[in-house]
């Protein structure tokens, strides 16, 4: 089992170094070659590994080299290997591995190919080790690591201002977010001293019970405190309202990229977290309610985002980030299985609505504005229809893959008795809506009604080169069925075993487990339920506005001057961390740099013992006639000064 | 016999007939170095005196010592004397200030 785990975490590093360093050597074909390999042999591996623990193997929790031993503290680099991390190894190495395979064809004209595909097997390696890690510290080097090669993807296009303004957004938002997490990790260890998954899992009922004083005077409950911390990490790299400005700037990277780190994979890494956490969790209802609360604002309100956008991959970025808050809302109603179950059917239909995007793009000579769409559905089929199971699997077409994964948490959250559940209810609900309107947006405005783009585009318009559709339809196949066999025992089965821990109290999945009768009678429960009719509504106001009536957008547009300015600029996000934090930031900055640096340092400390000295010597200089009967004069008398003191102290 | 005292005495207004000669004049490098050489013999004067009071020899092997290197150093300083007038075309001492501050 070790050995096997290390050959699934060290293929994709060894093939990172291969192409990254040898590039230039094993040339274009060796090192996708060798990167394929390598995420293919991690994918096989990591299937058997998955098989082999849902059939009896024990879980295996060991180190396999220890670092250090600091204090008692061991740091170690070991691995957790239960039902969920095995289901995550599944999901990020096939996402990897048809987005590897995928790379060939989109990346096929690019200068920098070689070095792609070093980063992205040097990603797969760094999610494994997050997703595989059995201690805060590996996870937190995983965390670090795919944060890392997020920023080097995002500024991939080096000589773009806007990508490497982009890249530095996003560099610098997750560090918020991570200081969250380090101070999280730093309360665990202060109150039980070891950074194992086990160990402290086994203390947690322990922890529930200490408070911090961390304003004198005030005593603050412990576990709550570690867990707000831990989430707001996970809000950095998972996107959360306020810090999701970076994910939809990130789509200045190549599209791969967003397909398997900016929404199948590195963005859920804080939802895994946030679920492997889960004994932690359990025992603070204040962090349960705020990663609700959270969870459901960031669900609805960039959703609404998605409809004003007309770049295709923002559009996609933007429903990523409200998908992220559906899965954060199942986290928040103890519903983690229904949070990690959501993650991968998004992972499977995510990635696909990503990668077809980026065949359209490819089809459209990187023009990414739908304004200049439209009626491609002739041109590429594939693309079309690959695209079109996605839009369905996402919004919650019945039957599909997303369905099971939304209604069921739309479910739970109703049945939640948390305070802020009433309003999270509403704001997924709604989401529905929104979700299926941007979607079939996004689907009508690309690949129906009239062409709008230039008579030259138009007439080199083709169906995208085998290495991308193949992936496409090798991803439409789980955005289909994949719900169907997992429902039942992922949400109702208790599959995840001891992996995620949940209280009786708010065990919302076990209370509706209690009427779950198979797949199918789920898929008929759902049709009375106002999701599915939501989403519904959603098709069709989205049908009638782009095709139906194609100038009532612009109609409904001016009518909604406020809303839709609002909305246009984000909430003003950008704007406000732009100018008041980035601002206040600058400004500070400014003061030290002109009052500590300049003022004081340079010119107090440096240039003024200069001056002090320069000064005294031009006082002293005044001595120094140059005449030498004077220097043997004042030696002659301080020597006898010196004789005379001497003689006098006897 | 000539008391210790006299010849102590004889030494000091050497030593101090010298070092008046430094701070007095204004005008000869030569001159300076001839007061060195005073000097010198003034302290030697001391060394045969207490070597002859105290019945010591060793007093008297230093003067060897303090007069050879007195030899030495007044080779060394005529020689930079005459660099000196060579480059400056004087030995006024009055002239040379260029340590001035």
């Amino acid at each position: 089992m070790e050995r096997t785990l290390l050959v699934v975490v060290l293929a994709p590093l060894l093939a990172a170094i291969a192409a990254g360093l040898f590039g230039r050597l094993i040339g274009r074909s060796g090192s996708h070659s060798v990167t394929i390999a390598a995420v293919a042999v991690s994918f096989a591996l990591s299937v058997k590994v998955l098989w082999a623990i849902t059939h009896g193997t024990p879980v295996f929790d060991d180190a396999v080299y220890t670092w250090l031993v600091s204090d008692g503290i061991r740091m170690e680099v070991g691995f957790l290997i239960d039902r969920l991390s095995a289901l995550m190894m599944v999901v990020v190495t096939f996402v990897s591995l048809m987005v590897h395979i995928y790379t060939i064809g989109y990346m096929h004209d690019d200068p920098g190919y070689t070095r792609f595909f070093s980063y992205i097997s040097l990603f797969t390696f760094a999610m494994l080790m997050l997703v595989m890690s059995n201690n805060l510290l590996q996870l937190f080097f995983g965390w670090e690591a795919v944060g890392l090669v997020s920023y080097l993807l995002i500024g991939f296009w080096y000589t773009r201002p806007t990508a490497i303004f982009a890249n530095l957004k996003a560099f610098l938002v997750n560090r918020v977010g991570d200081f969250g997490f380090v101070l999280g990790i730093a309360g665990i260890v202060y109150l039980t001293g070891s950074l194992h998954y086990t160990e402290l899992f086994g203390s947690a009922p322990e922890m529930a019970g200490r408070t911090f004083e961390i304003l004198p005077g005030t005593a603050w409950s412990a576990i709550t405190v570690i867990c707000i911390c831990l989430f707001v990490g996970a809000m950095g790299k998972s996107a959360q309202v306020p810090l999701h400005v970076w994910l939809p700037d990130s789509m200045e990277g190549p599209t791969p990229i967003s397909a398997l780190i900016h929404a199948a994979t590195m963005v859920t890494a804080g939802i895994f977290m946030v679920a492997r956490m889960s004994p932690l969790f359990e025992h603070s209802e204040t962090a349960l309610s705020f990663v609700l609360v959270i969870g459901a604002t960031t669900a609805l309100f960039m959703g609404l985002l998605g409809i004003v956008n007309n770049d295709i991959k923002r559009v996609v970025a933007y429903s990523t980030l409200s998908q992220l808050g559906y899965m954060t809302v199942a986290l928040g109603v103890s519903a983690y299985a229904g949070a990690i179950f959501h993650l991968m059917t998004h992972a499977f239909f995510k990635a696909l609505l990503f990668l077809a995007a980026g065949s359209v793009i490819i089809a459209m000579h990187h023009e990414q504005d739908m304004r200049q769409m439209g009626g491609l559905r002739r041109y590429m089929p594939v693309t079309y229809w690959t695209c079109l199971i996605g839009a369905l699997a996402l919004i919650g077409f019945p039957g599909f893959s997303g369905f099971f994964s939304k209604d069921a948490l739309i479910e739970a959250v109703h049945a939640s008795h948390l305070p802020a559940a009433g309003y999270a209810y509403w704001c997924v609900l709604l989401g529905v809506f929104v979700t299926a309107f941007y979607t079939f947006r996004l689907v009508f405005m690309t690949f129906h009604g009239e062409p709008r783009m230039d008579e030259h585009t138009r007439e080199h318009l083709h169906e995208s080169p085998w290495v991308v559709t193949v992936p496409l339809v090798l991803l439409a196949i789980p955005s289909v069925i994949a719900g169907w066999p997992t429902i039942g025992p992922l949400l109702f089965g208790g599959w995840f075993g001891n992996a995620i821990a949940v209280l009786p109290q708010r065990d919302v999945l076990g209370h509706l487990g209690e009427e779950f009768h198979g797949p199918a009678a789920f898929v008929l429960h759902g049709l009375t339920s106002p999701a599915v009719w939501l989403a519904a509504a959603g098709v069709a106001a989205a049908w009638f506005v782009y095709l139906k009536r194609p100038g009532l957008a612009a109609q409904l547009r001016e009518r909604t001057g406020a809303l839709y300015t609002l909305l246009v600029n984000k909430y003003y996000f950008d704007v406000f961390n732009e100018k008041v934090l980035a601002g206040a930031a600058r400004g500070i900055a400014q003061a030290f740099w002109r009052g500590g640096d300049v003022a004081l340092i340079d010119g107090a400390a440096v240039n003024g013992s200069a001056r002090l000295v320069g000064w005294a010597a031009g006082k002293l200089r005044a001595i120094q006639s140059g005449y030498l009967y004077h220097y043997a004069f004042a030696t002659i008398i301080g020597l006898s000064a010196l004789l005379g003191w001497l003689l006098w102290r006897r | 016999m000539i008391p210790l005292s006299h010849v102590l005495l004889l030494s000091g207004i050497l030593f101090s007939l010298s070092v008046a000669g430094i701070f007095l004049n204004r005008k000869n490098v030569l001159l300076l170095l001839m007061c060195i050489e005073l000097m010198l013999l003034a302290v030697n004067f001391n060394f045969i005196a207490f070597a002859h009071y105290l019945g010591d020899l060793s007093g008297q092997v230093f003067v060897f010592f303090i007069l050879t290197v007195a030899a030495a150093e007044s080779a060394i300083g005529l020689a930079i004397l005459v660099v000196l007038f060579r480059e400056r075309q004087s030995i006024n001492v009055e002239d040379l200030d260029t340590m001035r501050g």
